[in-house]
């Protein structure tokens, strides 16, 4: 249960307040789990893992269980089983997501479609709807959030070894097959905790664009994690707060990531500014 | 510079300074139909440096590849520090440089972040930082020449002072092994100073055994204990004076030409 609190207009209602806590919370997990994987070149299989989750959700509304806890096993299993297929090259990295792609979302499809059928409540999960969060998922997101961030606090140095050198890291004895499992069970866990909020098709974005982002600014790799949790914490609580106080309301999932696409567009237009103002003749070097 | 030099505790508990650290016994590997390697026999012992020379194409980085366990052989066995290297994770510390490092060139890491991954061999991984980590790092920064550009991001370095920093990434492991695989290319004259000091260090004065796979042993002739030539098989291995002896020149300026002078003295 979470108290309504007195904050200013939009955030002055519960379920504002309810949206406002999960947002913040995804923002900062989500580029988190994000900045290890646009260093290892997978900055889609958070595509791939929502995609499984999906299957997770239809099994979960088919049996009459909560989503949230169905999705987080299919998530698990199949990003288990993306790393295991990656990890022995059986097929190709890409390959390999399409095949999670496609899969899962037919499972999901198949299973809603054994059930009740689409509903709203699917389209939540789809596309992300903060606003219909009650207390006790909000709970959970930010539990599972504090999950991924302790364990990337814990073993971030030896993640970073093994997503910028993984051969090296292979050679001087660290255990890179667990390192890239774990990191693959905290991406799924990642995406499970956020698909309310964001969205099954939405939630790569929230891991990628604000690393994106941090990579132009940052000049070394604890300040690219520090400052992605920023943009994304910024960018969440941004997109929630326009999404109800523009005329008619937005759908709070797609503005959360429209503004975190508007951020990498400044920043990407202003660095490169900055860089050419450098480089520019006459200028101090 | 020995102030700088990495510093690094004995490497063996039962005194034993000949100690086996890296051997080949009949190795042999092939891609497809394709030999590389045919029947190669080597080893490297504790405190003993010794430079693994070649053409281009001549199995050095596969045989490498093999030691340390990132390929398997067709025939023939390789051990590191006496166990196959798949088996080795806690028996010994091995520092490695590899030939061309991954590294992407948006990634904002400083050296000190790429160097502090040393730390983490030896089944320290999941340990936080420690005061004597820190300290450690920074004096492998120091052994290079890097203090100045401890906290540059890497991406933003020279290829030789990036390659530098991959060689401080290993001294800060406190090996007792170090195979380095060319890592002077591109570095300049100074720093190799620098480098062969430190490594000398390690082995004079921490029993370290030392494998340099390079083109350019010119800064490290004269402290070179072996030289093995590799053309597929091993050609020649010995001490640099019996080398000289059998009419092949200076280690420095040609041992890229190693193997063909060799070929036609025999």
């Amino acid at each position: 249960m979470i108290a309504e609190i007195a904050l200013p207009y939009p955030f002055d209602l519960a379920f504002m307040q309810r949206a406002l806590i999960a947002c913040i919370a995804v923002g900062a997990f989500a580029p988190t789990i994000g900045v290890f994987l646009v260093q290892k070149r997978l900055s889609l299989i958070g595509d791939g893992i929502g995609h499984v989750a999906f299957a997770g959700v239809g099994a979960g509304l088919l049996a009459a269980w909560a989503p949230l806890w169905t999705a987080l096993a299919f998530a698990v299993g199949g990003s288990l089983g993306i790393e295991w297929f990656r990890a022995r090259r059986r097929t190709s990295g890409d390959v390999a997501l399409a095949i999670l792609f496609y899969s899962g979302i037919a499972l999901g499809v198949v299973l809603i479609s054994a059930g009740d059928g689409l509903s709203s409540n699917v389209l939540t999960y789809l596309f992300g709807g903060p606003l219909t969060v009650s207390g006790s998922e909000v709970w959970a997101i930010v539990l599972l959030g504090l999950g991924i961030v302790l364990a990337v606090f814990a073993l971030r140095r030896a993640m970073f070894s093994v997503v910028t050198d993984e051969e090296w890291s292979r050679v001087a004895g660290l255990p890179v097959g667990l390192l890239n499992a774990l990191l693959a069970v905290l991406t799924a866990v990642a995406v499970v905790a956020a698909m309310q909020i964001v969205g099954i098709l939405l939630v790569a974005a929230m891991m990628v664009l604000p690393v994106a982002c941090a990579q132009m600014i940052a000049r070394s790799f604890s300040g690219a994690l520090a400052i992605s949790v920023v943009i994304g914490v910024g960018a969440s609580v941004a997109g929630l707060a326009l999404s109800r106080v523009f005329p008619g309301g937005l759908a709070t999932g797609g503005t959360i990531v429209l503004v975190t696409a508007g951020v990498f567009v400044v920043v990407a237009v202003a660095s490169r500014a900055l860089a050419g103002a450098r480089s520019a003749p006459g200028a101090d070097v | 510079m020995a102030s700088t030099a990495p510093s690094v505790p004995p490497v063996s508990g039962d005194g034993d300074a000949r100690q086996e650290l890296l051997a080949a016994r009949g190795l042999t590997f092939a891609y497809g139909r394709e030999p590389v390697l045919e029947h190669v026999d080597l080893e490297v012992r504790a405190g003993e440096f010794v430079a693994l020379v070649g053409p281009n194409g001549s199995g050095k980085s596969t045989l490498l590849r093999l030691l340390l366990g990132s390929l398997e052989p067709d025939g023939g066995e390789a051990r590191l520090f006496g166990h196959p290297p798949g088996a080795v994770r806690r028996r010994g510390r091995l520092g490695y440089v590899p030939q061309r490092p991954s590294l992407s060139s948006e990634l904002p890491a400083t050296v000190r972040e790429i160097v502090s991954a040393g730390r983490l061999t030896d089944g320290r991984w999941w340990m936080p930082v420690s005061r004597a980590d820190r300290r450690q790092v920074e004096h492998a920064i120091a052994s290079v020449g890097l203090a100045d550009l401890t906290a540059s991001p890497v991406n933003e370095l020279s290829g030789g002072q990036q390659q530098r920093a991959f060689i401080a990434r290993a001294f800060a492991s406190e090996p007792s092994l170090l195979v380095l695989d060319e890592p002077i290319a591109g570095v300049d004259a100074a720093s190799q100073r620098l480098f062969r000091d430190s490594l000398v260090h390690l082995i004079r004065d921490h029993g370290a055994g030392v494998l340099l796979v390079s083109h350019e042993l010119s800064a490290v002739a004269d402290d070179v204990d072996r030289v093995i030539v590799l053309k597929r098989t091993v050609l020649f291995d010995g001490e640099p004076a019996a080398l000289a002896a059998r009419g092949v020149g200076s280690l420095g300026v040609h041992a890229e030409d190693l193997p063909i002078w060799l070929e036609q003295l025999s």
